[in-house]
């Protein structure tokens, strides 16, 4: 019999990692699910079959045990956040597709759960952007009152996409307000006179990410992520959104609008924090979170997509080696070495 | 007392399973039917055995001699029979064989005369090599050679003595059993460490989870009239690894390349101190210990246990349970299922656990690194296990070591909280050995390398002194021929003076002579050029069929250039062919 020490264990496990990820997303389904469609948990179950079915051709394919690695629960946490992340009215194949491509080529043929180098959720995102913009840019327009089969019936195809369908985000919405008025738009008047953008970020969707904000504080208080990157990410997000806020109040909207709009919490709590394309030590953290923070503010207000937090991830994911490697902390006992 | 306390990094809490081996007091193990005596029992060097098969010992009698400064005497635990002294499977996960002295003890548990050593008169070094006599070393778990760690620094001076009683792993509970009823003879045997290293303050650390063995120690201490302090540190596991309690008490940070002392801080076990004094205050040396039994048992208890007695029996005392499938010396968090349970208890043995698949569930399977991070949150030296994972896993021990790799004190806190399982601790003692035995092998080829490259040279010297004692010899052959030549060419010119002609004689002796000299020399320098040809060209055999091939390409461009003369040669594929 051998059995190397520790004997005693504590009681975690990748699957209950991945469980409590997926609780923390609930109350902003949720608030998703009653202010803004059921149809999101309509596209919640096929990204979810989609990835499963997906995963166990995979692992069938690379002859790895099935039940231990479709029960870990990874494969359901990428598909979820695809789904949060698409229009919630899309056209099924196109969450299945994004769905599909994210296990396939974004997990599993960098090596499967724990290799891969880019947020497979925002491969799928940027993936689908680029190749079907015209689709990704569909968001269900203010005052849709669509009862929940047709919405269904628009997702699978079987009603066609009518105008109502074609709306904008808030942050879009803003963006091309701001560029089309010849200095005569101002922020405020828009957040005012403008029903789409609710309170203070966007009519229901603030409560979305509010619901977000409240999951990831959940996870951090539960020890599953640390404050790093939630806090470096918003951090970076409300410096330089006040700072061009303060600069130019007329055209720059302000951090709460930023905070509340298109992917910043959950970017902030659950994608920027996925440990497997991130980084890992506390210092390459609070930067990996800066930088994300940063470059979706830059990518959303000044580049040509709606929002930017996923591009912003990627390109992280691309620096998180070379930030880990700079920021390796100092061990025990050598902390005095310069 | 009232102390700043400092904190480490990391640690883990696992559930301490102590409270069932305290109940009862301290109780004396029967005498074994035999005891198997291993003689390398302490870090350092193997004791040489002193008895043979057929001896009769008495308890405390000498039966290995410490070999060397680091190493400790072995003695006899009881009286009896020397039956053998033969190889035995050890207390080591590897099960290998060691020398050990096995005793058939005749019941009388006689000692041999012993006296007090006469402390107060007494060197310090004569102190030390009393404690090395005398068999004493860290029982703490890392069998250091006591003796070997009581002495000061030169540079620095001996700010704090820790000792440690803070014992954090689950289920032991042998120190806290010997605080409580031995208190004041650990406190006297702290009192002679404090002797030996002068140190400005002694702070016993005791976790919190132990209120009973803090009193008792307070309590020692005001009887004996000492100043040391008490302090309850967190239970935290590994609060009771020496550098961690360090930490704790003093703020110090101990780095793996550095001795404690060169930071004006030592440490011992409490276990330590309490045998230092037993053998100094009544001339035992060090024959038993205490041993926690407990886990898959009905009677978890703490015994007195004689050296060599074998652990199958020892754990019967305690009731095992009928599941019980194997004994894990030690703790859950470092200790090792034994590969036997005829092996026997040493030194280092604090703790026997009988081990069941109830107490301690199987491994769920291992699965990939998720990079959670969980690993480096829970190290105490504040290591990146995950890298090390990677780097031991692809064999990439360079990178291993980058990551401080033999920083790591394998306390297992790594291993306990990964969700995927992953036996990490295994990959670093993988890694290590790995290490280890790379090193020895370079060690060895280097070692193989310079007596190669010094055979050589002396070859060379050797030569070229031959080389140059036949020159002398050839030059003064010449001379001396010379000489002979030239009084020859005189004799004849005295003799005809007045010819005008040259006297062809001795030219033509001299000739032939001269020649077949030449010949000889012409032979020899072939026989040497040939011997050069022959060595050469070494440099071009197996070449492989690329490196040939460029070969062949640059020769081409060479001759191309008009740098050299094709050469006639056989093409380079075929020479080696």
């Amino acid at each position: 019999m051998f059995a190397p020490a520790p004997f005693l264990l504590k009681d975690v496990s990748v699957s209950q990692v991945m469980i409590q990820v997926c609780v923390a997303l609930i109350p902003g389904i949720a608030a998703y699910a009653w202010l803004v469609g059921p149809a999101i948990l309509v596209q919640l179950v096929i990204a979810t079959l989609a990835a499963l079915l997906a995963e166990a051709v995979m692992l069938r394919l690379q002859k790895k045990p099935l039940a231990i690695f479709l029960s870990d629960g990874s494969a359901i946490v990428t598909a979820w956040l695809i789904a949060l992340t698409f229009p919630p009215l899309a056209p099924w194949w196109l969450v299945a597709t994004g769905t599909v491509f994210a296990i396939v080529v974004a997990k599993h043929l960098y090596g499967g759960l724990g290799q891969n180098p880019f947020n497979p959720a925002m491969v799928a995102f940027a993936v689908c952007i680029v190749a079907f913009p015209a689709l990704m840019s569909q968001w269900p327009s203010i005052g849709l009152e669509l009862p929940f089969v047709d919405q269904v019936n628009v997702i699978l195809g079987l009603a066609p996409r009518v105008d109502a369908l074609s709306g904008a985000t808030p942050l879009d919405a803003m963006k091309t307000a701001l560029k089309l008025g010849d200095g005569t738009v101002n922020v405020a008047s828009l957040l005012v006179n403008q029903d789409i953008y609710g309170n203070f970020a966007g009519r229901g969707w603030e409560w979305v990410a509010a619901g977000y904000l409240l999951g990831g504080l959940w996870l951090w208080q539960r020890k599953l992520i640390t404050w790093h990157v939630p806090v470096a990410f918003i951090g970076a997000l409300l410096v330089i959104s006040g700072a061009l806020w303060l600069y130019q109040p007329a055209q720059f909207a302000s951090p709460l609008f930023h905070l509340f709009s298109g992917g910043s919490m959950i970017g902030a709590f659950f994608i920027a924090t996925d440990p497997v394309s991130g980084c890992t030590t506390p210092r390459g953290k609070l930067i990996f979170g800066a930088g994300a923070g940063l470059l979706a503010y830059i990518i959303r207000v000044f580049g040509g997509y709606p929002d930017g937090v996923a591009f912003a991830v990627l390109l992280m994911n691309l620096s998180a080696p070379v930030i880990d490697l700079l920021t390796q902390p100092r061990i025990f006992g050598m902390k005095d070495k310069a | 007392m009232l102390m700043n306390l400092f904190k480490f990094k990391g640690g883990v809490k696992p559930p301490t399973n102590k409270t069932q081996s305290v109940t009862l007091p301290i109780a004396a193990a029967p005498l074994p039917s035999r005891l198997v005596v291993p003689l390398h029992q302490s870090i350092g060097g193997m004791p040489r055995p002193v008895v043979q098969a057929g001896d009769k010992v008495l308890k405390g009698q000498l039966i290995g001699e410490a070999d060397g400064w680091i190493s400790a005497a072995v003695h006899a635990p009881t009286s009896g029979t020397v039956l053998e002294v033969a190889m035995h499977v050890q207390p080591h996960p590897s099960g290998l064989d060691s020398l050990c002295v096995v005793i058939e003890p005749d019941g009388r548990d006689e000692w041999i005369a012993h006296q007090p050593f006469d402390y107060a008169n007494a060197t310090p070094d004569e102190a030390r090599n009393y404690l090395q006599q005398s068999g004493v070393v860290g029982l703490g778990g890392a069998v250091f050679p006591t003796h070997g760690k009581l002495t000061p620094s030169k540079t620095v001076p001996m700010a704090e003595l820790v000792i440690n009683g803070a014992e954090c792993e689950p289920f032991i509970t042998c120190d806290d059993l010997l605080m409580r009823e031995r208190a004041e003879e650990v406190v006297r045997g702290i009192g002679v460490f404090r002797d030996l290293l002068q140190p400005q303050k002694v702070l016993i650390g005791i976790e919190d989870n132990k209120p009973e063995a803090a009193a008792a120690m307070r309590a020692a201490i005001q009887a004996v009239g000492e100043d040391f302090a008490v302090v309850q540190v967190p239970t935290l596991y590994p609060a009771g690894g020496a550098k961690q309690l360090i930490r704790v008490l003093t703020g110090k940070e101990v780095p793996a390349a550095k001795r404690s002392t060169d930071l004006g801080v030592q440490c011992f076990n409490v276990a330590t101190a309490y045998t230092a004094w037993r053998a100094i205050a009544h001339g035992e040396p060090v024959v038993s210990r205490l041993v926690t039994v407990t886990g898959n048992v009905h009677a978890p208890r703490n015994y007195e246990v004689l050296i060599g007695t074998p652990m199958g029996e020892l754990l019967k005392l305690a009731q095992p349970h009928p599941d019980t499938d194997g004994i894990v010396m030690g703790g859950p968090m470092m200790g090792f299922l034994v590969p036997s349970d005829q092996v026997a208890v040493v030194k280092a043995t604090n703790c026997l656990i009988a081990h069941s698949e109830r107490l301690f569930p199987p491994k769920a399977p291992e699965m990939p690194c998720i990079r959670c991070g969980a690993c480096a949150e829970a190290c105490p030296h504040e290591l990146q296990p995950f890298e090390m994972y990677w780097f031991s896993r692809a064999k990439n021990f360079g990178k291993t070591q980058e990551y401080n790799i033999f920083d790591c004190i394998e306390c297992g806190c790594c291993s306990f909280v990964c969700p995927s399982r992953i036996p990490l601790v295994q990959y670093f003692r993988f890694a290590k050995s790995e290490i280890w035995a790379r090193e020895r092998e370079k060690n060895a080829a280097d070692q193989a390398k310079a007596r190669f490259e010094f055979k050589q040279l002396r070859e060379e010297r050797e030569k070229a002194e031959k080389a140059e004692k036949l020159a002398k010899a050839a030059a003064a052959q010449a001379a001396k021929k010379a000489a002979e030549a030239a009084a020859a060419a005189a004799a004849p010119a005295k003799a005809q003076p007045a010819s005008g002609e040259a006297p062809p004689t001795p030219n033509a002796t001299v000739a032939p002579e001269k020649d077949a000299k030449r010949a000889t020399i012409e032979a020899a320098m072939a026989r040497a050029k040939a011997q050069r040809e022959a060595v050469q060209p070494k440099n071009v055999d197996a070449l492989t069929p690329e490196q040939q091939q460029a070969a062949a390409e640059i020769e081409a461009r060479r001759v191309a250039a008009h740098l050299i003369e094709p050469e006639p040669a056989t093409p380079a594929s075929e020479k080696t062919e």
